[in-house]
């Protein structure tokens, strides 16, 4: 269950950081170029990762032999 | 008792061996104070005297037998108030001896009013004492929560109105989130185990944050919620923590020591997680911001490709001009050579059905047909020979 997403929390982080750098004034193009690449990446994580619109529920158990299972939530 | 004994041995005595006052009042408060644990007293105020020094005296009674007390400046002033004369309360003390006036009585350290929830109040008192002598009430321990958590524990009953609040709440607000109901009883016999066992749990998870709570009630079914155990398993919990016990006069210890304490499963929800609306503008500022941003930096270097871009065409536009004009005195002598203007000096061309130019007399039988080119267009014709 540990699969490893994209966090928006970092995504934005770095969004935010491109952009003050990007609009610092001394940065040559070729640098200026490759920044505003990584932005558009990461814009578009962050904006898809906010897509989804269905929040996901499971209910956590513990098995005898100490493994963890997330199932759906039942009744 | 064997202390009793030794100092009953030592007791006799021939006049000449007799105690002094102070020393018998001083073996007296060492076997009492070795004698007795701390221990809780419950009784009756009577006769309290605060006196300026800040220390407090009074009398602790019931039916059968009293006992001074003294509670001293250092413990007193931890006090919010003043106790009553006749209120029944209880006090957290140490048996003495004043030696000075041979006096039994109680160093008193704790003293709390028994009315409203009697032994309960007291074992709050002395629960979070001991969270408090461990650092864990230390709002320096506070952590910050998560901006935007993706992944959400929440610790409570999976059939109360807690969840189902936080579910709704987080599904509104921030649906990004994924949410793992780690179910346990929150209230009767072995809730505080139960409890205990999901925040362990809790630490195995890959989550950024936890919920721990349920939905008001009466105080004895949040109790569980003060047990002293689990409020140091909420400590323990790695991630940030969001205590929610709903009751909004009353704060549980697991509140104290959680990093934020909400009052109902709801805000505590909306504390957790951030609007997904305003995200969402926060986001498109930024892509305006990292568009703007190449922009400015691409200005000066469109500018200099433009006037680049102007010499060359500048540079091309003069070639084109000389070329231009060799061109038009190529094209006058062309004209000049072109049959065209031959006929309109008012030759004629003649041509076969097939087009081939006739030029010999040989060429034009009796009878045969042919055309004749003049300068505005054609004319069909016949050979007759008289």
């Amino acid at each position: 269950m540990s699969k490893s997403k994209a966090s928006f929390q970092d995504e934005l982080a770095r969004l935010e950081a491109v952009v003050r750098r990007l609009e610092d004034t001394d940065l040559d193009l070729d640098e200026a170029l490759a920044l505003f690449e990584e932005g558009v990446v990461r814009l578009k994580t962050a904006r898809d990762l906010l897509q989804q619109s269905e929040l996901t529920v499971k209910r956590v158990l513990e098995d005898a032999d100490g493994t963890i299972r997330a199932g759906d939530l039942g009744p | 008792m064997a202390g009793l004994d030794l100092f009953a041995a030592a007791a006799v005595s021939t006049s000449e061996g007799a105690w002094t006052v102070a020393e018998v009042t001083q073996r007296a408060r060492y076997l009492l104070e070795s004698g007795f644990p701390r221990l809780w007293v419950r009784g009756e105020i009577t006769g309290f005297k605060a006196y300026r020094s800040g220390h407090w005296y009074f009398t602790l009674r019931d039916a059968q037998a009293q006992v001074r007390c003294v509670m001293w400046r250092r413990d007193a002033v931890r006090l919010r108030a003043r106790p009553v004369e006749g209120a029944e309360v209880f006090v957290e003390a140490m048996p003495t001896v004043w030696e000075e006036r041979g006096e039994f009585r109680l160093t008193v350290r704790q003293l709390l009013p028994t009315a409203a929830d009697g032994r309960w109040q007291v074992e709050l008192e002395r629960a979070k004492e001991a969270l408090r002598r461990d650092g864990l009430l230390d709002p320096t321990r506070k952590r910050a929560l998560p901006p935007y958590p993706q992944r959400i524990a929440v610790v409570t009953s999976p059939d109360g109105a807690a969840v189902r609040d936080i579910v709704s709440v987080v599904g509104r607000r921030w649906p990004v989130a994924s949410l793992y109901l780690v179910p346990t009883r929150v209230q009767g016999e072995g809730a505080d185990r139960e409890i205990c066992r999901a925040l362990a749990l809790v630490n195995r998870l890959p989550v950024d944050l936890v919920i721990v709570g349920r939905g008001g009630g009466s105080r004895e079914d949040l109790w569980a919620f003060n047990d002293e155990r689990v409020a140091r398993a909420v400590a323990a919990v790695r991630v940030p923590t969001i205590s929610a016990v709903g009751h909004e006069t009353d704060i549980s210890l697991s509140d104290l020591v959680a990093d934020v304490r909400a009052a109902t499963p709801s805000a505590a929800a909306e504390a957790a997680v951030p609007d997904r609306a305003a995200t969402q503008r926060t986001v498109e500022a930024l892509a305006r911001r990292l568009a703007k941003g190449l922009t400015g930096r691409t200005v000066v270097a469109h500018q200099r490709l433009e006037r680049t871009f102007d010499r060359l065409t500048a540079a091309v536009q003069v070639q084109l001009e000389r070329r231009g004009s060799r061109l038009a005195q190529l094209a006058g002598k062309l004209d000049a050579l072109s049959p065209l203007q031959v006929l309109h000096r008012g030759y004629a061309v003649a041509r076969d059905e097939s087009g081939r130019v006739l030029k010999t007399v040989k060429q034009f039988p009796d009878g045969g047909r042919f055309r004749l080119t003049v300068t505005d267009g054609e004319v069909p014709a016949r050979v007759e020979r008289p």
